[in-house]
């Protein structure tokens, strides 16, 4: 059975990763789960400077779901060639390090630092995020600036570029090919969907900053129809995340295009579910005759028809 | 720290609004220590709540691990419903625990309402040593905690329904106008708003202190970054409550209400 998958010249061992933020630097859970049997793990984001992150309340549960508002609380990219790559790059997984910034310019200075490192496999660029003032959202929102910010970065790697999309624009898919036509190498979607929770009793937002970023069950089915969007639009690769609980959530990802998945929130309750999931999205194939995972990805079969749904019942 | 499965042994509530869960985990038992917790997850029955939730280990008996909540929303709901054989998935045991190796002949443990959870494991150790332990519970009206492993208890309630009247910490201001125990430090656990107020009162009087916090968090192991709580020196802004606290010296946090 073959697990593996590609994204430009890097190969990853099967198609589940680990979203950037749920799983720290790998070395947190090194007691609970084996981390080598991951098909990847895409690293907390990292910034020039450490960034301190937002004052508390950083996290609600919301039904089926969590918002949170971190602030790319991170320790900066010096402290991790220092303090966390030397362990990451004894992992026989692929290491995907993920960027956040407040200027293109900072996107560069960042790649490029991380260019002169051995033991990174590939880039994850973090345009997405609800939570800063700076950069963020604003970047994603505005398809030119992304598109920017990935033609800017093209130039200085040959790693694989994926860009993050945000589902908080109209159509992702006119993100998706404006950064497929700037060179990126793949695109991973959906980051969190900005929400928010009130304290009624106070009359207060439960979270610091008013609103956060949603995710978790709640979001997989409008993560499903934003990966099913994206995956129509373009060639490359995409990385479908968004509230995978089960190899079954994985496999429906599969099956509207992703190519692969990333597990996040569910690596917070369960830290080895990932792992799990990856067995189980491979047990799926071997049950259904297939010889490839890969031959999963993008066979919806879209002629719908009314039938009962078993899980209904 | 370990992840399992565990069976509920028991889940009581021992008194209104205040339940008791135990369970047994040799694991947890054997390495667990003051001031310390878990983080729990109910899978027994369907619920919306996905995150697990953080317990301060309340007391262990052989193998037997005890947790006390009371129900304050979806997710202690859930863990009120569970019944004996139900199964939990419990991790742990988390955070740095209270410092016991520091020099003190009085251990003064000063808690309001739920806080204190954390104290009969801590009264179980220190019963053991020459010391002596004075307790001070603090709580709105009537909360009956006469079931638990506790010593001396100093009662204050803001209502007057029993032991003194006024909070804690003034409870706590009054009995060391009289007594003078000998080298005393404190442990404490409550509401912010109590141990903010505590915090001021033992740094004018230049008492030692220990505080229990709390902190909404979703991993309970320093990944998701949810916990954060603000120093008061150093170069970083913020330790995280699971992973640098949940204990803390009273002097190195900045508590805000």
């Amino acid at each position: 059975m073959k697990t593996s998958f590609s994204i430009g010249d890097v190969e990853f061992k099967n198609r589940v990763l680990v979203a950037s933020g749920t799983f720290g630097y790998g070395n947190e859970v090194k007691d609970l789960v084996d981390v080598n049997k991951l098909g990847g793990i895409i690293t907390k984001s990292l910034s020039w400077k450490p960034r301190e992150g937002n004052p508390p309340r950083r996290i609600v549960e919301t039904p089926s779901g969590m918002l949170n508002s971190i602030g790319l609380a991170n320790i900066g990219v010096q402290a991790f060639i220092d303090e966390k790559l030397p362990y990451l790059r004894t992992l026989k997984t692929k290491i995907v390090v993920n960027i956040a910034a407040s200027s293109v310019q900072e996107y560069c200075d960042v790649l490029s630092l991380l260019e002169k490192q051995e033991g990174i496999h590939a880039y994850e660029i973090n345009v997405s995020c609800p939570n800063v003032k700076e950069g963020g959202l604003s970047f994603g929102t505005d398809c030119a600036m992304t598109k920017e910010i990935t033609a800017r970065l093209r130039p200085l790697t040959k790693k694989p570029l994926i860009i993050k999309l945000t589902p908080n624009v109209t159509h992702v898919s006119e993100f998706a090919r404006a950064v497929e036509e700037a060179g990126a190498d793949a695109v991973s979607l959906i980051n969190t969907l900005v929400g928010m929770a009130v304290d009624v009793r106070t009359r207060k937002p439960k979270l610091s900053t008013t609103t956060g970023g949603l995710s978790g069950p709640a979001i997989k089915p409008i993560a499903l129809a934003k990966v099913y969007e994206a995956a129509q639009a373009v060639k490359i690769p995409v990385l479908g995340i968004g509230g995978i609980q089960s190899a079954e959530d994985a496999i429906e990802f599969l099956l509207v295009g992703a190519t692969a998945v990333q597990i996040g929130t569910m690596n917070f309750i369960d830290a080895g579910a990932s792992v799990r999931i990856a067995e189980q999205v491979r047990e799926f194939a071997e049950k259904a005759n297939l010889d490839d995972v890969g031959k999963l990805v993008g066979a919806l079969d879209a002629n719908v028809k009314y039938s009962v749904l078993q899980s209904w019942l | 720290m370990i992840q399992e499965i565990v069976r509920v042994e028991s889940n009581q509530e021992i008194a209104e609004g205040l339940f008791l869960l135990k369970f047994d985990s040799k694991n947890i038992a054997a390495n667990a220590r003051p001031g310390q917790f878990v983080n729990v997850r109910s899978i027994h029955g369907w619920s919306p709540m996905l995150l697990r939730r953080p317990f301060s280990i309340s007391r262990i008996v052989g193998i037997s691990v005890e947790l006390l909540f009371n129900v304050v929303g979806g997710g202690t709901r859930a863990l009120a419903a569970q019944r004996p054989g139900d199964s939990i998935d419990v991790l742990g045991p988390l955070g740095v625990p209270f410092r016991l190796q520091d020099a003190f002949d009085t251990a003064v443990i000063v808690a309001g309402g739920l806080g204190i959870a954390p104290f009969p494991f801590l009264t179980d150790r220190l019963e053991n040593g020459e010391g002596t332990i004075l307790t001070f519970f603090g709580s709105r009206g009537r909360f009956d905690i006469d079931k638990l492993h506790l010593n001396s208890v100093h009662y204050a309630t803001e209502d007057g329904s029993r032991g003194f009247k006024g909070t804690v910490v003034e409870c706590l201001a009054s009995f060391l106008q009289s007594h003078q125990p000998a080298k005393p430090k404190i442990f404490a656990c409550g509401p912010n708003k109590m141990l903010a107020v505590l915090s001021a009162f033992v740094q004018t009087h230049q008492l030692a202190c220990e505080l229990s916090l709390e902190g909404d968090m979703a991993c309970g192991i320093g990944i998701c970054q949810g916990c954060p709580v603000e120093r008061t020196k150093g170069t970083k802004k913020y330790a995280l409550v699971c992973t640098e606290g949940p204990t803390f010296d009273c002097r190195d946090i900045v508590l805000t209400s």
